[in-house]
C-alpha cells in the first residue's frame, strides 16, 4: 500500500526537481541548455500557456509560459519547421512540453509517479490574461531562459494526500 | 532492410513528427508511417493497412492507449505485430498495465533516437 504523499513532501516540494525536469526534457527534446533565472524576463503581450493538471494523492497543476515568439522558437527546435505566426502545431508543441515537464516532475518521487495521473494539456494563447491560483498548499514558480527565449514554469499543488 | 510500416498513435501532432524523426534516426528505413489522433483512429487505421509496428502514447482522450492495447487484442486486429508504448507515465505500475494488456516495450517522454532504437529494433528483429 502507497504511504502518505505528506510523508514525502519536502521530496515533492523541492526545487531541484523542477529544475532537473526542465532541463532532462529541454535538452532530450530541444538539444537546448537552460538557465535558471532570479527574476521573469519582461513578457511579450500575446503570452502562450500550458496547463496540465495533477489527480490522484496530489491535486495541482503544471503551468508552462512564455511569450509567442518563444513559443515559436520551441515548437521550431521541436519539429524542424519554421513558424510565422503562434498556430495549433505551436500550441500543440507547448502543450507536448508542459505534459513532458509534469511527467518527468511527478516521475522524481515514486509516490507520485504511481499515484497520480496527469491530464491532457489544454492550451491558452492570447494578450493581457492573467491566471490566478487560489491559495496553493504550495507552488514552485521557477523561471528559464534558453538562448534568447524565455519562460517560466509554475508547479501548484492544491492538496496532498 | 524491407519497407517498415508503422502505426503512431498520438494525441499531439508534435509528437507524431517527434517519433517519426527518431523512428528514422534509428536507422528504420525505408519507413511508411500511419498517423492516428486517438486509440479510435488507430483501430481504424489497423483496419485497413497491416502494419509491422505500432507505437501508441498511453493519456489520449475518447480512447486511452492501454485500452486501443486491449482492443487490439480483443479484435485481433495486428496479430504478432510488436506495441511499444510511448508516454510520459513511467511509475512500474503504469509499465505493469501496459505489459498486461499487451505491450511489449515501453518508452518515457522525453527521450532520444538511441532510446527508441533500443526498444524497437530487437522487436523488429524478433517479428
Amino acid at each position: 500500500m502507497a504511504l502518505s504523499l505528506r510523508e514525502s513532501a519536502h521530496l515533492v516540494s523541492d526545487p531541484r526537481n523542477l529544475d532537473a525536469s526542465v532541463e532532462e526534457v529541454f535538452h532530450l527534446m530541444l538539444g537546448a541548455d537552460c538557465r535558471r533565472e532570479a527574476l521573469p524576463a519582461a513578457i511579450e503581450a500575446e503570452t502562450v500557456t500550458a496547463v496540465v493538471g495533477f489527480g490522484g494523492v496530489l491535486s495541482g497543476a503544471c503551468v508552462f509560459r512564455t511569450g509567442g515568439s518563444a513559443a515559436m522558437k520551441v515548437a521550431t527546435r521541436m519539429t524542424g519547421m519554421e513558424f510565422a505566426e503562434v498556430d495549433d502545431t505551436v500550441e500543440d508543441g507547448i502543450g507536448e512540453i508542459c505534459n513532458m515537464l509534469a511527467g518527468a516532475w511527478k516521475g522524481k518521487v515514486p509516490n507520485l509517479a504511481a499515484n497520480c495521473g496527469l491530464s491532457v494539456p489544454t492550451v491558452i494563447t492570447g494578450r493581457d490574461y492573467r491566471i490566478h491560483v487560489q491559495a496553493p498548499e504550495f507552488q514552485l514558480r521557477h523561471f528559464y531562459r534558453f538562448e534568447d527565449a524565455c519562460f517560466e514554469v509554475t508547479i501548484v499543488c492544491d492538496s496532498m494526500q | 532492410m524491407s519497407e517498415i510500416r508503422t502505426l503512431i498513435v498520438d494525441d499531439s501532432s508534435v509528437m507524431r513528427k517527434i517519433i517519426e524523426r527518431a523512428l528514422r534516426q534509428a536507422g528504420l528505413d525505408p519507413l511508411v508511417v500511419h498517423e492516428a489522433g486517438s486509440g479510435t483512429e488507430g483501430l481504424e487505421v489497423l483496419k485497413a493497412q497491416h502494419v509491422d509496428l505500432i507505437l501508441s502514447d498511453i493519456n489520449m482522450p475518447l480512447m486511452d492507449g492501454l485500452e486501443f492495447l486491449r482492443q487490439i487484442r480483443t479484435q485481433n486486429l495486428a496479430p504478432g505485430v510488436p506495441v511499444v508504448m510511448i508516454t510520459t507515465e513511467s511509475s512500474e505500475e503504469h509499465v505493469r498495465q501496459a505489459i498486461l494488456a499487451g505491450a511489449q516495450g515501453y518508452i518515457r517522454k522525453p527521450f532520444t533516437s538511441e532510446q527508441v532504437k533500443e526498444r524497437v529494433m530487437p522487436l523488429l528483429n524478433a517479428a
